[in-house]
């Protein structure tokens, strides 16, 4: 006799199982599970939009709430992704009318998303409530003013640094009087002025608005106003921190913030005026999130905020802190999780900053907890690496930037090999790796040996030759994604590995070695990938397959290649043919 | 043609090791430092490392240029060559009287240091404006919009389009710089002390379109295509809309209005 369980039962149990790791693994135990939890599922996460198709989507997940798409490579974010590549959201969006009624959240990160589609999505979900659009493009602001205008129900609109055609302000006063349900708003992109009166009533009329982020347009004088229409504020970020000094704008900001007792992340400070920094101390002891990040103050007012925000967690600051003021914050904020220092001037030829490895090495000997850095600097050595390493063995995000491509270490002239084998070697629960400074394959040799967790890795103008990458791809077993710049790594390492490929979610390798026939062959044996090469100088076909490509984007995929690509962009076939678009 | 050579003098004098790897843009490398395996050979569309016969031949976009004065030809090739200061000791006469005291700007590679386009675009404006502020803490920050000045640049003969952020460049000469390391070797010559396009001379503009296979041309705000160079940097990002990169010989025809300016201005 079978032993069922009846499914209402089941269904509830898995209601409580959000993460998708587990919801896959649920789906895989038996038909019936799979039945159940398909219909069940809510929340769905779809890492490269061309890895699946919404079809497929759809068919197999009827009741979906939230959608989050991600579209172009990371080194989109560089310029190194040419325009037209692709990432267009709008058929996903077309599906998802039809199919998904009463879809609530859609996420995207990278992608191309149109005004239509914009006012196709306020129109088509009833019950549309969270909108995040992060580093996307495409759009201008007569697509949000459809947005305000049409979703009723409306929670969250977070435009992360998106790249918004601002042709108005006005959009904002789309925004229905009876619009009450803001929680999250984040414009700080915009270049333009938005209409504040329409953005101040907005403000006070939404009780539940726990994170705004204004845009640097918005002048400091209008800030008190705003934050005592909400003072329930947990997060914000301010626009243009500067004014003329005047005692009353001073006391009438200090007032401000004070009355917001549960504010927990402050951004914004764009040109910021000193002088006016101390209008936020009421706040700083209860700051988890500090971004300074576009703040052009010096190392001493830095270090003079931070030493009175002893509960930070995360920190996004320019290398103006410099290492004293990385000292001060390794002695005051002991809770430290997270830390990026973004170069001021990042092209310059010269150090203008007094920041080195030193404010590093402090930062991991002074702070337990830290777990995640991004760090800009002009140089770096491999002690401090290991000293770095051997502090934080908890470290799970590690991205280093020494500017000058292809740096020794300053003390040794060596290349940085052993620093970071150091790295990878202590912190074995390292999930994200950026290299950076002069490598030879031994770096590569030690990643992968030990970078056994290791899901993510950036690589620029590093390694001797093949045998690097080689030692990527055959040791580091829980790699999703690669993505490799002017480094001389071919056709030996990918054809012997393959079948790695159909693990990861994508490679992308540019001015590297690779040959059109490695590309070829790639794509014959391994269907389930696509082989997109990207070149500019004409189809690959009219020349020799000894010759290297430009630029590589393999990717697994179930739904076939795509037919989206622009020009420059040939996709290997299974007979291991890029074949010539039809003019 | 004397840019080549000069050019091949200093590759033998500089040794660098040829390589496979195939941009080759001068990189912001440690050239003092020691001979590197994988460092960049300079290329202007001269060596031929890999088999790449096809793109030498069919894109070679090298600008044969007559650059007029040796002062700016050594700028020019430092630019080119990316770690100047050996090099200027090596040009030694050539540039000995360069005013220019700070050292030129490393040739930018694409997408390096990696930070965001649009991180890059908020930090330079704001630089600028805290440049501009000086001791006077209260003055009023101009806060321009920060919509993009983002332009779309095409060169002919090539498929896909660039963008550049003309904010993110304070003169004609860096802008050359970027949109020659986008396109290869290709370089808008010949600017003088102040910056501009020595357009002010007639039979200097000539020799320009007659000798030169690519020339810069913007549209501006009215819909007028124009060479670029024309008009003081500032007002040239404020009414500049689209760039693009034709042949010298389709740019004859906008040589007319920039002569009238020329003549005005004489």
């Amino acid at each position: 006799m079978a032993y069922s369980f009846p499914e209402e039962v089941l269904e509830y149990v898995f209601s409580f199982i959000n993460s998708d790791k587990d919801r896959n693994a649920v789906s895989l135990v038996c038909k019936s599970w799979y039945e159940i939890e398909r219909w069940c599922r809510r929340r769905i996460f779809i890492g490269n939009c061309y890895a699946v198709s919404p079809g497929i989507m759809i068919r197999r997940f009827p009741e979906i709430r939230s959608v989050e798409i991600k579209g172009k490579p990371h080194f989109a974010d560089f310029n190194l992704v040419p325009e037209g590549w692709g990432g267009y959201v709008y058929p996903w969006v077309i599906a998802m009318s039809r199919a998904y009624p009463w879809l609530e959240e859609i996420r995207l990160k990278r992608m191309v998303v149109s005004d239509e589609c914009l006012e196709l999505i306020s129109k088509s979900f009833k019950n549309f409530k969270v909108l995040v659009m992060s580093s996307c493009e495409g759009f201008s602001t007569d697509g949000l003013a459809s947005v305000a205008a049409n979703c009723r129900n409306l929670k969250e609109l977070d435009l992360r640094e998106s790249e918004v055609e601002d042709l108005s302000g006005h959009w904002l006063s789309h925004f229905p009087d009876t619009c009450t349900s803001l929680v999250s708003l984040n414009i700080a992109c915009l270049g333009s002025e938005v209409s504040f009166s329409a953005l101040e009533r907005l403000v006070s009329r939404c009780p539940n608005l726990r994170m705004l982020q204004l845009n640097r347009a918005v002048p400091l004088e209008k800030l008190p106003n705003l934050l005592r229409g909400a003072p329930q504020l947990a997060e914000l970020g301010t626009g243009a921190y500067s004014a003329e000094l005047r005692p009353e704008l001073l006391s009438s900001l200090l007032d401000a913030f004070t009355g917001c007792k549960k504010l927990k992340g402050l951004s914004g400070f764009w040109d910021v005026v000193p002088a006016y920094l101390p209008a936020i101390y009421p706040v700083c002891h209860g700051l988890t999130s500090l971004n300074l990040s576009y703040a052009t103050i010096q190392s001493p007012d830095i270090s003079k905020l931070i030493s009175q925000c002893q509960n930070l967690q995360r920190l996004w600051v320019l290398d103006y802190i410099e290492d004293g003021g990385l000292d001060i914050l390794a002695t005051t904020c002991k809770n430290l999780e997270e830390l990026r220092v973004f170069p001021s001037d990042p092209y310059g030829v010269e150090q203008n900053v007094s920041l080195t490895e030193q404010g590093l090495v402090s930062v991991s000997e002074g702070c337990p907890k830290l777990q995640s850095v991004l760090y800009f600097c002009r140089r770096m050595s491999n002690a401090s690496l290991v000293t770095i390493a051997q502090n934080r063995p908890n470290l799970i995000r590690f991205r280093l930037c020494i500017i000058e491509a292809r740096a020794t270490d300053y003390l040794t002239l060596e290349p940085l090999d052993a620093g970071f084998g150091a790295i990878v070697e202590n912190c074995r629960e390292l999930r994200r790796l950026s290299l950076s400074g002069l490598l030879t394959d031994r770096v590569f040799e030690y990643i992968g040996k030990h970078a056994k967790k290791l899901e993510m890795l950036s690589i620029a103008f590093a390694g001797d030759g093949d045998l690097g990458l080689h030692h990527v791809l055959s040791g580091c077993e829980s790699l999703r994604k690669l993505e490799i710049r002017d480094s001389p790594f071919g056709d030996k390492a990918l054809l012997a590995n393959a079948a790695k490929l159909e693990t990861m979610r994508s490679l992308w390798m540019s001015s590297c070695s690779v040959s059109y026939g490695a590309c070829k062959l790639l794509g014959q044996r391994l269907p389930r990938l696509n082989v997109e090469v990207i070149d500019e100088r004409g189809t690959p076909e009219s020349r020799p397959e000894s010759c290297h490509i430009e630029k590589l984007y393999i990717y697994r995929t179930v739904a076939g290649r795509r037919f989206d690509t622009p020009d420059f962009i040939w996709t290997v076939d299974e007979e291991g043919n890029a074949p010539l678009r039809i003019a | 043609m004397e840019v080549v050579s000069i050019l091949g003098e200093m590759k033998g004098k500089m040794k660098y090791d040829e390589t496979e790897l195939r941009l080759g843009i001068g990189l912001p490398g440690n050239s003092n430092k020691a001979v590197k395996n994988n460092s960049m050979h300079v290329s202007s569309g001269a060596t031929n490392v890999n088999g790449k016969r096809g793109f030498v031949e069919t894109t070679n976009v090298d600008l044969k240029l007559n650059l007029v004065s040796s002062k700016v030809e050594s700028d020019e090739l430092v630019d080119q060559v990316a770690d100047s200061k050996e090099i200027k000791n090596l040009l030694g006469g050539a540039g000995s009287t360069d005013s220019v005291v700070k050292p030129p700007a490393k040739a930018q590679v694409v997408g390096w240091p990696p930070v965001r386009s649009s991180y890059r675009k908020n930090i330079s404006s704001l630089n600028k404006a805290a440049n501009k502020k000086g001791d006077e803490e209260n003055e009023k920050v101009m806060s321009s919009p920060m919509g993009a000045t983002f332009v779309k640049v095409s060169l002919d003969g090539a498929p896909y389009l660039r963008k550049v952020d003309l904010k993110m460049y304070k003169s004609y000469q860096e802008l050359s710089d970027a949109l020659g390391n986008m396109f290869n070797s290709f370089t808008i010559g010949n600017c003088g002390s102040q910056g501009m396009m020595d357009f002010m001379n007639e039979s200097k503009l000539m020799d320009l379109l007659n000798n030169s296979d690519y020339v810069p041309t913007y549209e501006d705000k009215d819909g007028d295509w124009m060479l670029v160079g024309d008009v003081p940097w500032e007002m040239f990002v404020g009414s500049c809309k689209r760039l693009r990169i034709m042949k010298g010989a389709e740019a004859i025809g906008l040589a007319p209005r920039a002569m009238e300016k020329c003549k005005n201005r004489t």
